[in-house]
């Protein structure tokens, strides 16, 4: 039953070891995809590319509905499983700041990773923004921890929050992401332009 | 790669990840692991100082040896070796023939930085907070994930310039 780590105890340089190969496979997923490029990662937000969309969203689901099963056949024991904690005002806060970075920067921290090891001096440059970004919220943290700590919900579910059963959320979840499959499809269709990543 | 088949490939790592250590993947908190450990090095007593920057030097053991700087070393490795197998190895700077190659540069610094910072008040990133968060079915995910892309929507028009 998993997961395995917590529950066998298993030694932290064996965890280390796992976290190498699992990032390993999530940076060749994220390059496959083609998130090592900015301009294509942008595409999203003017709808000539919407991989973005189609890539996170399978994800999602994938991992959703496999948690799920894993669950259901009492394969995981999700009281261990992390769920995030939930403080209202630094995540709507946080997350417009990060859509702002976003479209501005052209990358999120790990497609900057993954597209700086292919060489994208970009992706480089972003990298080190980051650092600076993250420092500062460091060293200001003062101004912001009222902020930050305000209004913590715990680690709540969208389930929770809505009074509905786990299940019927993951179907309303799924239905979600098969009408932005198809939006985005449209999108893809009506704002089309040439390959962007053969530009110079 | 057909970009379904790129997000199950995804999603299966994701589900691995979980399976495997009961948490999901992540990005920002491995660059945070480097900016505590540099701020430590250079100047140790404000580190101690700071209540942000201590909290992480508190845990007995040095930042890096942290299960998300190991997931991202992978990535680098993970991302090198799919684009060495699709012929994609190559210095550039990437940018819209709009804009010159110093712009991008800048704008990709105050957009790393502001990701950066936003990244540390929102409690995770894209793969920590949205997508990790959202196959967990957590609030906080779903949330998040709203967030990021629904600003970015907003701010598009003003940097269309920088793209098309």
């Amino acid at each position: 039953m998993g997961p395995i780590i917590p529950i066998f105890e298993i030694p932290e340089e064996l965890n280390f070891l796992v976290a190498f190969i699992i990032g390993i496979g999530f940076g060749f997923a994220l390059e496959q995809a083609g998130f090592s490029s900015s301009r294509k990662l942008a595409g999203m937000f003017y709808g000539y590319d919407t991989t973005v969309l189609k890539v996170f969203f399978t994800a999602a689901i994938v991992a959703l509905l496999g948690l799920t099963f894993f669950n259901y056949f009492e394969m995981i024991d999700m009281s261990i499983v992390y769920i995030n904690q939930y403080f209202v005002n630094s995540a709507i806060i946080g997350g417009v700041i990060m859509g702002l970075g976003f479209i501005i920067g052209g990358f999120c921290p790990g497609t900057s990773a993954c597209a700086a090891a292919i060489g994208k001096i970009d992706a480089m440059a972003y990298l080190g923004g980051s650092l600076i970004g993250i420092f500062a919220f460091g060293a200001t943290y003062d101004w912001w921890k009222e902020i930050y700590m305000a209004n913590p919900l715990g680690g709540i579910k969208l389930s929770t929050s809505l009074g509905l059963s786990d299940g019927v959320v993951v179907f309303g979840v799924v239905v979600m992401a098969v009408l932005m499959f198809w939006l985005g499809e449209w999108a893809e269709k009506k704002f089309r332009r040439p390959d962007i990543t053969e530009e110079t | 790669m057909n970009p379904y088949l790129a997000g199950i490939i995804l999603g299966l790592v994701l589900l691995l990840s979980f399976y495997l250590t009961g948490r999901g993947l992540g990005a920002s908190g491995a660059m945070k692991s480097v900016v505590v450990t540099t701020v430590e090095t250079v100047a140790h007593d404000k580190a101690e100082s700071n209540e942000f920057f201590s909290h992480y030097l508190n845990t007995g053991h040095s930042p890096m040896r942290s299960w998300l700087v190991f997931e991202i070393l992978g990535v680098m490795v993970g991302g090198f070796i799919s684009g060495a197998l699709s012929g994609r190895l190559s210095l550039k700077n990437e940018h819209s023939p709009k804009i010159s190659s110093k712009k991008r540069i800048v704008m990709a610094v105050i957009g790393g930085a502001l990701f950066g910072f936003g990244s540390q008040f929102g409690r995770g990133c894209t793969s920590g907070a949205a997508l990790s968060g959202m196959a967990v079915l957590s609030l906080a995910g779903f949330v998040t994930m709203v967030a990021i892309f629904g600003s970015a929507y907003v701010f598009a028009y003003f940097f269309r310039k920088n793209w098309i």
